[in-house]
Parts: C-alpha cells; sequence; structure tokens
C-alpha cells in the first residue's frame, strides 16, 4: 500500500551492487564473428575504389564487404514513433555503408574476422581510392551560396526551415524609448558519453534475424531495420537487455541494420559490433551545435516589446533527428518569456561532421543557454536584478500553449525561483558579492528552462503493458517503456503496487529485457516520457487485471465485485474489511481449478492525447580567479517541478546526473575538428573533458511537487530536464562576478582568456 | 604469418589458484572476461580512462585494460564478484551503494566499488577533497558523483566509528 512517493531501493539495485546485471556484450555467443569497421578518413568525397584484395589474405578474416555491395536502399534513423503521414516521416538518407563519404569517420566497409585481431588487420589492409570534395563545417558557411552540397536533394544544405511568426515585430520595434539587446550565442558539439559504448550482436533463427542491442528503443529499431535491409518488420527481432546509458544516443538505429545486414552476408552466423570509444564520439551521434542570434526589444520598465529569434542548427552529415531538436528549443522562446511580438526563425543545416541527434535535453540546452544570456543582459540593460527581471517576465500561472494544450496550472516558475533563492542565500550574497573588486571574484547567476513531458501532438504517444497473476500472488509486469538506467522499473513496480493493492512494490516482477517478439509494443525511453506514459498503461492494465481477479474471488467467495477490493495483497470485502482469501490463494485455485482453469492476465495499450509542461531552475555560484581565467563552481542547486514524485530518492539521482552534464556543458565538454582536415582531434575520455568527482560541489536537488492534473499519477518530466538549465546559470553567475559576457560555452580558460582580454580585464 | 603467442598464467582469482593459457597480448580485462566470465569487469574504453574495469590486483586497484594478463602470474586478482559472499552477501561499500542512491545504470559501478573497498581497507580518514581525488579516476555519466561520493564517505565514517559525528558526516 502507498508506494507511490516512497524513496525505495532500485529493483535492480542488488544485481548492479554485485556485478551480476548483463549487459548486451555480457551475454555475447562465444562464436560471434568480429565485424569491425573502416570509417572514412577524409571529410567529404566519393568512394571510387575498394582494394580488399590485401584483407581477405589476412588469416581469420571471414568476409570482406564494401560500400558497392549493399543494398540500394536508403533509410532514416531517428527513434520517432513512425508516421503513416508521409511529410511526417523521418528524412532517409543512409545506406548501410556509404559511397558518398559526408563526414570523417562514415562507414565505407566492413571486416568479419574470427577473432578480433584479424578483423582490425583487415580493416587496416584495406585501400580505398576517394574522389575529394571541399567539405564544411560551420553551419551558416554551409548555407552560402557556392559550398560543398551533401545531398542533393537538399540545396544550401538545408535540411528544413521552420519559423514562428506571433504579432507584428517590424511595426512593434517602432515604440519609441525601447532598448535594444542583441546578441549571437553558440553551443558547441558534445556527445552522450554513456560509460558502455553502442554495440550489438546478430544471427539468424528460423529465418528471421534476432539482434540483441545496446539500445533505448527496441520496438523502433525493429522497423529502422525492416527499412533499412528492406525486409517485413516481422522478420526482425530485437532483444534489449540492460544498457549502460544512452541520455539519446541509443534513441537511434545506430548499428543494428548494419549488424543485421553482416549476420545474411555469412549465413547467419552470429557476428558483432561493438563500437570503441573512438567510434562512439564520432560515428554514433553528437548533440547539436547550435547557433542562435537574439534580438530583444525592451520598454524601460523591463518588460519585452518585441524579440527576435534566428536559430541556426549544425546537422552534420545526416538527418537522424534532424529539424525537431532546432524545432524545438526555437518553440521554447515564446513560451518561455512570453512576448506579444514574435518573429522567431528556425534552419537545420548539413555540414560535414558527425550526424546529430537527439542527446539529453533535445534542444533545451541550448536554448536555455541562449535565451536565459539574453535575458541576463535585458535585465542589466534596464538596470533590474537577473532574478526579479524573470520573476517579472517569466510565464505565468494559467499560461496555455496554443499548440500543445499545455498549462501553467500553479506558479510554478517562481516557486521554482523562489525555493533557489532562499537556498543559495541569493540576495545576501550577491549584495555582498559586488564588492568583489579584485583578481578573483565571486558571483551567482540563475537560469530557467521549460520541457514538455512526452511527445504529444507533434507524433503518436501510446503505451502498453501486460500483468500477469503469478501463483504466490506476486505480479509479473512488461512494458515497452525502457529501463536505461533512470529507474524505470522502479518507479513502474511502485505505481503497479499501488493500483493493483499489493503490499509491497517487490511483489511486482517488471520485466526489465524487453524481446520485440514477447514485449507489448511500446516507443522506448526518450522524451523524459517514460514516467508520464507507462503510468497510464499501468493504471489501465492494472484496473483490468483487478477487475478479472475480483471476477474469479466472485466465483470463490460467493461476494459481489463492488463488495471486494485488494488490499497489502489479500482480497477484502470491504463491507466490514474481513479478508476473504490472499491473491496466492486465489492464483493457485484459479491455475489448478479442474472445471475453470484461468491464468489470470490483463493487456492494454493507452494512447495519450495529453502533455504537460515541466519546469526548473539553476541557481550558481562561482569564484572567478581572473589572472588564471579559471572558474570553481562553488555551489548549485535545481530546483524542478515535475509534479508528484514517484521516488524521491531517485527522482534527486536523476537530478543530479543532469547537473552533472549541464556542468560538463558549461565548463568543459566540446568536441574539436581540425579545420583544415575536418578530422575530430579530442574524440576519447582524455581530450574531452568529462567532468570527474573533483569538477563537482554538493548537488543539491530539490522539488515543488505541484500535481499535475492530466497524469494517471500526478508526475510528469524529469529525465532530460536537470540538463537544461546549468550551463547558462553558471555563465550568467560569470557575467555576476566579472560584468563579462561568454556567449558561447564550454566556458574553458581559452574562452575566458580571450574575453577577459578584450574587455580589459587582463593586461599584458 | 607469425602464430600467436601463448603464455600459461597461474594466479588467484577470488580467492581461487587457477591456471590459464593466454594470448601474449590479452588484457586482464580480455582475460577475466572472455575467460573466466567475470562480467563485473565492464570495458568502457580499454585505454585507462573511465575505470570501468577496475579490479584489485594483490590489494591495489588497477584498470585491468592496462595490464597484460600475463603480469598476473603469482597475483591475487580480486573483481567486484569476489567482494559478494559466497551465498550472496554484500560487503558495506556495496550495501551503501544501494542505500545510497548511488547506482542508475551501473556500468561504472564495478569498478568503481573496487577502488572504494581499496580506500576503505587502508582504515584512515580521508577528507572530502582527498576522498574526491582518490575517487577521481573514475567516470560515471548517471550519477554527478554525489551519491557515490556519499556511499563512500558514509561507509568510511561507519568502519571508523566516526558515523555519528554530525560534522563529518555533513
Amino acid at each position: 500500500m502507498g508506494e507511490v512517493g516512497k524513496s525505495q531501493v532500485r529493483v535492480d539495485a542488488y544485481d548492479k551492487a554485485t556485478g551480476r546485471t548483463k549487459y548486451y556484450e555480457d551475454l555475447m555467443p562465444q562464436d560471434a564473428l568480429y565485424v569491425r569497421i573502416k570509417h572514412a578518413d577524409i571529410a567529404h568525397g566519393i568512394v571510387k575504389s575498394i582494394d580488399t584484395s590485401a584483407a581477405e589474405q589476412i588469416d581469420g578474416v571471414v568476409k570482406v564487404l564494401t560500400c558497392f555491395d549493399v543494398p540500394d536502399i536508403t533509410f532514416p534513423t531517428a527513434g520517432h514513433p513512425w508516421s503513416m503521414d508521409p511529410g511526417h516521416q523521418d528524412v532517409a538518407d543512409r545506406h548501410l555503408l556509404n559511397r558518398h563519404v559526408r563526414y570523417w569517420g562514415d562507414d565505407v566497409a566492413v571486416v568479419i574476422a574470427e577473432n578480433e585481431v584479424a578483423a582490425m588487420q583487415g580493416v587496416r589492409a584495406l585501400k580505398v581510392e576517394y574522389e575529394e570534395l571541399p567539405f564544411v563545417l560551420d553551419v551558416q558557411k554551409a548555407m552560402e551560396d557556392g559550398a560543398p552540397q551533401l545531398h542533393e536533394k537538399f540545396p544550401h544544405n538545408i535540411l528544413k526551415h521552420t519559423d514562428i511568426r506571433k504579432g507584428d515585430y517590424q511595426s512593434a520595434i517602432q515604440e519609441p524609448g525601447l532598448i535594444k539587446v542583441e546578441g549571437w550565442y553558440d553551443t558547441p558539439t558534445v556527445q552522450h558519453c554513456h560509460i558502455e559504448n553502442h554495440g550489438c550482436f546478430a544471427y539468424e533463427e528460423n529465418g528471421r534475424i534476432v539482434i540483441v542491442a545496446s539500445t533505448q528503443i527496441p520496438h523502433i529499431i525493429r522497423r529502422v531495420v525492416g527499412q533499412a535491409l528492406g525486409r517485413p518488420w516481422a522478420d526482425i527481432r530485437i532483444i534489449k537487455p540492460y544498457i549502460g546509458g544512452g541520455f539519446g544516443n541509443k534513441q537511434d538505429a545506430l548499428y543494428e541494420p548494419l549488424c543485421a545486414w553482416c549476420t545474411t552476408q555469412v549465413g547467419g552466423r552470429c557476428v558483432r559490433i561493438d563500437c570503441s570509444r573512438e567510434e562512439t564520439f564520432v560515428s554514433n551521434r553528437v548533440r547539436h551545435a547550435i547557433r542562435f542570434h537574439i534580438i530583444s526589444w525592451l520598454r524601460k520598465d523591463g518588460t519585452f516589446a518585441a524579440r527576435k529569434v534566428e536559430c541556426f542548427s549544425n546537422q552534420g552529415a545526416y538527418a537522424s533527428h534532424g529539424h525537431s531538436i532546432v524545432a524545438k528549443a526555437m518553440g521554447s522562446f515564446p513560451q518561455h518569456y512570453p512576448c506579444d511580438n514574435m518573429e522567431c526563425d528556425a534552419w537545420t543545416v548539413f555540414t560535414n561532421r558527425p550526424a546529430a541527434g537527439a542527446m539529453r535535453g533535445y534542444g533545451m540546452p541550448q536554448a536555455s543557454f541562449a535565451d536565459e544570456a539574453n535575458v541576463d543582459e535585458c535585465a542589466k540593460a534596464v538596470g533590474m536584478d537577473p532574478l526579479a527581471f524573470r520573476m517579472q517576465n517569466i510565464m505565468p500561472q494559467g499560461y496555455e500553449d496554443g499548440f500543445s494544450h499545455n498549462v501553467n496550472y500553479y506558479d510554478s516558475f517562481r516557486e521554482c525561483l523562489e525555493a533557489g533563492r532562499k537556498y543559495i542565500d541569493y540576495d545576501r550574497k550577491v549584495a555582498e558579492y559586488a564588492k568583489d573588486t579584485g583578481p578573483i571574484r565571486r558571483g551567482i547567476g540563475v537560469a530557467t528552462f521549460w520541457y514538455n513531458t512526452a511527445v504529444y501532438p507533434i507524433s503518436l504517444e501510446t503505451s502498453s503493458n501486460r500483468m500477469l497473476l503469478n501463483l504466490d500472488g506476486t505480479v509479473t509486469m512488461q512494458c515497452g517503456e525502457t529501463e536505461i538506467g533512470q529507474g524505470a522499473d522502479t518507479a513502474y513496480a511502485q505505481m503497479t503496487a499501488d493500483v493493483l493493492g499489493l503490499k509491497s512494490y517487490q511483489d511486482v516482477h517488471v520485466v526489465s529485457c524487453q524481446d520485440t517478439d514477447i514485449t507489448p509494443t511500446g516507443l522506448g525511453a526518450y522524451a523524459s516520457r517514460q514516467t508520464y506514459v507507462a503510468g497510464f498503461s499501468i493504471r489501465k492494465t492494472g484496473l483490468l487485471l483487478k477487475e478479472k481477479i475480483l471476477a474469479y474471488a466472485q466465483e470463490l467467495t460467493r461476494q459481489a465485485p463492488y463488495n471486494m477490493d485488494i488490499v497489502d495483497g489479500n482480497i477484502v470485502r470491504v463491507t466490514d474489511g474481513k479478508v476473504l482469501m490472499s491473491l496466492s490463494e486465489l492464483a493457485m485455485t484459479a491455475q489448478y481449478n479442474p472445471v475453470h482453469s484461468e491464468h489470470i492476465t490483463a493487456e492494454s495499450t493507452y494512447t495519450i492525447q495529453n502533455n504537460a509542461y515541466s519546469f526548473g531552475c539553476t541557481f550558481a555560484e562561482v569564484e572567478v580567479d581572473i589572472p588564471m581565467c579559471k572558474v570553481t563552481l562553488k555551489n548549485m542547486i535545481n530546483v524542478h517541478d515535475c509534479g508528484k514524485l514517484i521516488n524521491p530518492a531517485l527522482a534527486e539521482a536523476q537530478v543530479h546526473g543532469g547537473m552533472s552534464m549541464a556542468i560538463g556543458y558549461g565548463m568543459g565538454e566540446q568536441l574539436l575538428f581540425d579545420e583544415k582536415t575536418g578530422k575530430p582531434l579530442n574524440n576519447n575520455l582524455l581530450d574531452y573533458k568529462l567532468s570527474t568527482i573533483m569538477d563537482h560541489p554538493h548537488l543539491e536537488a530539490q522539488f515543488i511537487q505541484n500535481a499535475e492534473p492530466t497524469s494517471a499519477f500526478g508526475t510528469k518530466a524529469l529525465g532530460e530536464p536537470p540538463a537544461c538549465s546549468g550551463a547558462p546559470a553558471i555563465r550568467n553567475a560569470i557575467y555576476n562576478a566579472t560584468g563579462v559576457t561568454i556567449d558561447q560555452n564550454p566556458m574553458n580558460a581559452h574562452i575566458l582568456f580571450k574575453r577577459f582580454s578584450e574587455e580589459g580585464l587582463i593586461k599584458d | 604469418m607469425a602464430k600467436k603467442q601463448y603464455a600459461l598464467v597461474t594466479c588467484w582469482i577470488n580467492g581461487r589458484e587457477v591456471e590459464q593459457m593466454v594470448d601474449v597480448r590479452a588484457s586482464l580485462t580480455d582475460m577475466l572476461r572472455n575467460d573466466f566470465r567475470l562480467t563485473s569487469v565492464k570495458k568502457g574504453c580499454e585505454v585507462g580512462e573511465c575505470g570501468a574495469c577496475n579490479v584489485l590486483i594483490d590489494g591495489e586497484c588497477f584498470n585491468s585494460c592496462l595490464y597484460l594478463a600475463v603480469w598476473a602470474e603469482g597475483k591475487h586478482i580480486t573483481t567486484l564478484e569476489g567482494l559478494t559472499g559466497p551465498n550472496g552477501e554484500l560487503s558495506d561499500i556495496q550495501q551503501a551503494f544501494m542505500d545510497e542512491t548511488a547506482i542508475q545504470c551501473g556500468f561504472c559501478i564495478p569498478g568503481f566499488i573496487m577502488t572504494a573497498a581499496e580506500i576503505l581497507d587502508r582504515k584512515v580518514y580521508y577528507t572530502d577533497d582527498e576522498l574526491r581525488k582518490l575517487l577521481s579516476g573514475h567516470l560515471c555519466r548517471c550519477t554527478g558523483y554525489e551519491n557515490i561520493f556519499k556511499a563512500v564517505k558514509k561507509t568510511m565514517l561507519r568502519r571508523l566509528g566516526m558515523l555519528d559525528d554530525p560534522y563529518l558526516n555533513s
């Protein structure tokens, strides 16, 4: 009873603490052949020929396959729900191996071998002849006339352009006395860096292809593999075991299609593709680098008269999730700080960089960085405190978005900001730090974000699950919304226990592994949707199962179903509280009843036609050593309104992880490319500066628990939100400390040195 | 073409003496995972950057991916499987990782716990800064290290009989 809302220990904690949990590579058949990929070592060009003869001579090499051998089928890779409307389908722009090389690291051939060494030697022995083409890395240069073209169908490399028009921007800026605040804001290419690299293995079984993959989206991967190979989708079976993090990278078809095709080329023998860390950085997906141009027009009272926002999203070489990311980023502006006159434009542009896809925050970390940087400058321009400026202008209570029909039911933003203000002792410290004038200065910054909970109404939102009453009175539950480390299985167990009236969440066995032959169809883990969307189907299926249990109980007890309930795992007559029988007695009797045997099970699908705003903010406190160009993060708090918490301890842990990612985004992480060759320069965990335990202060996570009215359990998005507002909060803290605007992240010593020099804080 | 070279390695793994022929180029990670199916030893980078493959060798923690299997000759190696009792009993540090919600995807956890085990076995009090430095050889993308730090610190204080000190346990 009452499991929802308790900080229960994760259902998978014991196995993970003992190292028993099996990830894809731990399940590898011993006879699997190694597939190693030949990645292009040019940024743009056409493969003229590949000489495979030397590779084929290597002892242990079984087969060499090149871009000239693959089926002439292009396929989309984004982990989006399929749409029956061709206009809403993802762009199909990849072959399994590509003759037209579009980035340094593109896949041109594979070597399949009996062992890893032979496979790697085989890759090195391939001789690829290219016709090299000019390449472009910068998003705006790629849009210019005469820029190198990546895809024939997309002139000027523009994958898509969309806009938002609200009121009349041009007229509004004529209002006398307006103050103009204009800025360009640049966000970098970063990578997810889940500690388990992506990998998979595939084999044939009874004429079908089985793939065991480190993925967030098994059912979607089944569809993409079917499309890529030109096979019926039901020919494909995807098994998803535990995975070592995903953060959006594994919300894409990575090497599952290629692996599936490889097994068909070696008679159905098992083949494995295991990405190295270096490959993961370059040849999986990255977060979109988005450049923003913002012009804000302010009245003297600090209200917005008009705003113009331009967003240039660097897609890299292939469409993947494409325009949906920058569309989401752009869409955040009119709702974040509502303003009557807005002109927003977003372009998604192909360049010769690694393909960008989903990454925790899906456009919002970028948008929050730009918007919150600009807003801080707006506050300064009108002489207001940045927090007071936000309190005045941020999305008010009762705001409803016309498209999603999301409503800010409470005054969530201001409640979050008040909690953060109190924790960090904002007013006192801001006053005190303003007195710092020496080489070391302290400052506090604040930033906010909002986030959608799922993908309705842009895409399908659906969740299915199945529940089975076991003979011991426990319940087995299967769901297509995947556990990827965030703790979904535990939340599901808690919700299921409450809907059914079980004694404990431990009486629910959530089948963590998804198998598309068995698991009810689901969309997987993305969009911070799992707890929200699975909540609906858990409730629906649980009520269905309960109805069946009570119907059977009626046969055994002669009591009317409406006079019975399930409490602590027992059938109880509610009229007098009498315990009639345990669920175990009921299940055993039902199973072994010689005249009416029944295995009691329920299954259902819930189509979600709602969405929900999730809100939050970050306060960051920094100490800036100006001569050293060094920022030390002293204190940081995130406050979230993600509705009611299902498991407070797990929610808090989610926030810590997101804050950590935001700190990396703000201060250290950036995938760099050689301007002369397009080659990635730091695609390893030594040179790519992922935060370590030494780079963090204590991470404070707090919650405002306003129950979401549309939700089955009062809950809404939390997975991605914690990663959104950290970087701009750090940026604004540096601004507060030094008065210097840093309009690009990561805010490392290189950038600080440049900016402090430009502003005269550092002299020769 | 040169044939592979093999060597016989005799060592103790989780308290048991074993003999194994290994490819002389194989890492200790390869041997532990492939020959002994000790799959708690995780591969996150295979070049000593992430710490997921850490094991104890004669009581000292190493990145097993950077340690050749042949070097294990005569050594006592402990993996996370060896920290768990014969009947599945958890060590205090494993229990602390569970209790403090220090585990999410779980992939970095075996390595982290092995380093923590080494640190804790020294029975030395470390300041927060020292403890952070000692744990800094591990990368984790899920937890922000917050609860991992709590789990290690609390276990250290508990072992030293200092857990109830309100100043230390803040």
